[in-house]
């Protein structure tokens, strides 16, 4: 099995640290005219997204660009998956054409931990179901490190849909692994009590006031309607107790940023005022983005020879 | 007629206490005696030094596929399987295509396995039109052609007022009445045990309280009715309690446990491996050894397999798109032996009787005995023996086991069926 990048739950502190560090190098890169690099020339990259995505399809794109590589992109709705393919027969047939990595998204959890059993090809996570979305961990930890002197010791609250949440479960693993305090929020229906166990220093909590309350970074997370089955919070409720608006952001101290994965739901988990505010770095994170993307991806495909 | 002489084994029958190193002389498909050093002239000897000579097995829940699924199983190719599992009698469940819910479908599945099955096979029938839990099936009618039970497996009755009439049906036909436990309500979506794993790997939980709620509604529709009542596939703790319960009581209501139940937990799920999925999940370690205690204590009283094969095609997909069940034929002597009896939760004499007499208590076939002038269905296995599970060599048509590649110290060596080895240790 060829080693790609399948979650942060299975990485150690100092795997996490080396993407971070080499993300730092990409960054300086921001905002100046961008020098295509070719660490990854004559390697190609198949982008392979079941599910929707803008952001995240784009930067493994963008990252890879900036790395020299070929890249292709495939929806599903374009493909044979669409004619009844099986997942593995359609990853044997990509494999076949001999890429270097499978960037996959996918909404069954697991996904890709069952085909990275069944395939030589490594595979990089980019969220599956409600599992892991490793990359924007690592994004969100550069993020709060551009802000912050370090991770340790920091209070991160985690407000929204804990439960459907892959990005939350990253972020959970990452941030205890570095000794941050997670304090999950949300409504009982979207926050197992399970969750407490997932690691070292997570709290829960139904109330939004006492998650905020000393915070050093606040993550938003969307409500995941796709993936309520049924009797949801009722939504005119959910940003009434749930949802962060300024009179929210006076309760916490100047330094506390807010941070979002997006797509960002404006009037639903957050208000307008909060995401546009000085305090938001919701652009940072997607810009980011790009930067973690190709430490990745250098890291993944560049152990593999051209 | 063929005569054949099972020499030196220890014979062992639950139903009579009889525990002794004997002879087992088998003429004309039946035994003819039990006893110290028979005269075995004429006869084919099998020697069965080391090894335990009990009446045949029964597994009272297999899913044979036939009509329908054969690309799953078959009733030959399943027949084969229960033969090389030790088993010598199976109830199959009727969620076939079409569902036994006619004496037509029971006739055929009938006059199937008395063709093609080395084994025993007694269907059980459906409760319902379909399995769909809304009219009651023709009930009489496969009583009639020949189910022992009745059963909407895998598709629980949610209704309590059909369940409710389906118990005084039964009753009225003296057959009991088998209910795979499960709210639909509680349970949707659900993929997995729902606790800590479940909310780690992100996949929706089927709750415990599934399981406990309508095990719980049924014992009190088992009271209303005086039905006989039998809760399959146990796996949560507090079912396990609720049927100790309803024994103490002294209701008619028994129950059976999948070995691997009693073996593995959520925990030990190889993560997202479809091998590891069926219904009722694997559940945690607090329920594994609820089960084991109930084994243990006589709240369970018949261990069955729920062989439910999957083909690979079926199987190799993501988790939370694959099929449940899987295969537990061959698997399930040696998974009792290891978890039960040589941990020393349950004596070798109880667990044969959780294979025999028990499970013939609940559905009254007439077999699980050694009974001189009785047909001669026996089940010989040794408790010592280092074997490997090999899936590659199962004799099911499908390969979805958990198991594949675990060691076992004992398990079977031959079965034999109305006087004849339909399999044997090779």
């Amino acid at each position: 099995m060829a080693t790609g990048l399948l979650g942060i739950e299975g990485l150690d502190r100092a795997e996490i640290e080396s993407y971070l560090q080499r993300a730092k190098t990409f960054q300086s890169h921001g905002g100046n005219t961008f020098k295509k690099l070719d660490t990854l020339r004559g390697k190609m990259l198949v982008n392979l997204f079941f599910e929707n995505s803008t952001r995240t399809r784009t930067s493994f794109e963008i990252a890879a660009k900036r790395l020299g590589a070929d890249t292709i992109s495939i929806a599903s709705s374009g493909s044979s998956v669409s004619k009844g393919e099986s997942l593995v027969d359609t990853l044997n047939t990509l494999a076949a054409m001999r890429p270097h990595a499978i960037v996959m998204r996918h909404a069954a959890s697991g996904a890709p931990h069952f085909l990275a059993r069944h395939l030589e090809t490594p595979i990089i996570n980019a969220g599956d179901g409600m599992h892991e979305h490793p990359t924007q961990a690592l994004l969100d930890a550069l993020t709060i490190l551009d802000h912050k002197p370090a991770l340790e010791g920091l209070r991160v609250a985690i407000i929204g849909d804990i439960a459907h949440s892959r990005v939350a479960r990253s972020n959970i693993h990452l941030l205890s692994k570095f000794g941050a305090q997670t304090v999950l929020c949300g409504p009982a229906s979207m926050l197992p009590p399970d969750l407490a166990k997932l690691a070292p220093g997570v709290v829960l909590t139904h109330d939004i006031r006492e998650a905020i309350d000393g915070a050093d970074v606040i993550m938003m997370l969307r409500v995941q309607l796709e993936r309520q089955h049924e009797t949801p919070f009722p939504p005119g409720d959910y940003f009434r107790f749930y949802g962060l608006r300024p009179e929210h952001l006076t309760l916490t101290r100047p330094d506390t940023i807010v941070m979002h994965p997006g797509p960002i739901n404006r009037g639903r988990e957050i208000s307008s005022e909060v995401a546009d505010s000085q305090r938001s770095v919701i652009l940072n994170q997607v810009e980011n983005g790009v930067a973690i993307r190709m430490a990745v991806l250098e890291k993944v495909m560049g152990a593999q020879p051209a | 007629m063929s005569r054949i002489c099972i020499k030196n084994g220890r014979v062992m029958d639950p139903a009579t206490g009889h525990d002794t190193v004997a002879d087992i002389l088998v003429a004309d498909g039946k035994i003819a005696a039990i006893g110290a050093n028979l005269d075995a002239t004429g006869a084919e000897v099998f020697d069965a030094t080391n090894t335990i000579v009990a009446p045949g097995f029964i597994d009272m829940h297999v899913h044979l596929r036939e009509p329908g699924m054969e690309h799953s199983e078959t009733i030959e190719s399943g027949g084969r399987a229960a033969a090389a599992g030790g088993f010598t009698s199976v109830c199959c469940m009727p969620n076939t295509s079409p569902v036994n819910d006619s004496g037509v479908v029971t006739t055929y599945i009938i006059e199937r396995a008395r063709r093609l099955s080395p084994v025993n096979v007694y269907p059980i029938g459906a409760i319902t039109k379909g399995s769909l839990g809304e009219e009651l099936a023709a009930i009489g009618a496969m009583k009639q052609a020949g189910i022992v039970a009745i059963s909407d497996d895998g598709r629980p009755v949610m209704n309590a007022r059909v369940m409710r009439r389906a118990m005084e049906t039964a009753k009225a036909f003296g057959i009991p009445v088998i209910n795979h436990c499960e709210d639909l309500n509680l349970s949707a979506g659900g993929d997995m045990h729902e606790g800590f794993e479940s909310v780690r790997m992100g996949l929706r939980g089927i709750p415990a309280c599934s399981e406990d709620v309508m095990v719980a509604r049924d014992i009190l529709l088992a009271e209303v009715t005086g039905a006989q009542y039998h809760v399959a596939h146990i796996s949560a703790r507090h079912s396990v309690a609720m049927v100790r319960y309803a024994k103490a009581r002294g209701l008619n209501v028994t129950t059976e446990v999948c070995p691997h139940h009693f073996t593995l937990a959520d925990s030990d799920i190889l993560p997202f491996d479809s091998n590891y999925k069926m219904k009722p999940p694997l559940r945690s370690c607090f329920d594994v050894e609820a089960v084991t205690e109930g084994l243990a204590d006589g709240a369970i009283e018949v261990i069955a397999t729920d062989h439910a094969p999957h083909p690979g095609s079926e199987k190799m997909q993501e988790f939370e798109r694959c099929p449940f069940g899987i295969t537990g034929l061959e698997t399930a002597i040696g998974l009792s032996l290891e978890q039960l009896v040589h941990k020393g939760r349950v004596s070798l004499m109880r667990m044969v009787e959780m294979f025999t007499v028990n499970p013939d208590r609940v559905l009254r076939l007439g077999k699980g005995r050694l009974t001189v002038g009785g047909a001669a269905d026996i089940t010989i296995f040794d408790t010592d023996r280092a074997w490997t599970f090999d899936i590659n060599k199962s004799l099911s048509k499908s390969r979805n086991s958990p198991f594949h590649g675990r060691e076992f110290r004992g398990g079977q060596v031959a079965s034999m069926v109305n006087g004849q080895f339909v399999w044997r240790l090779s």
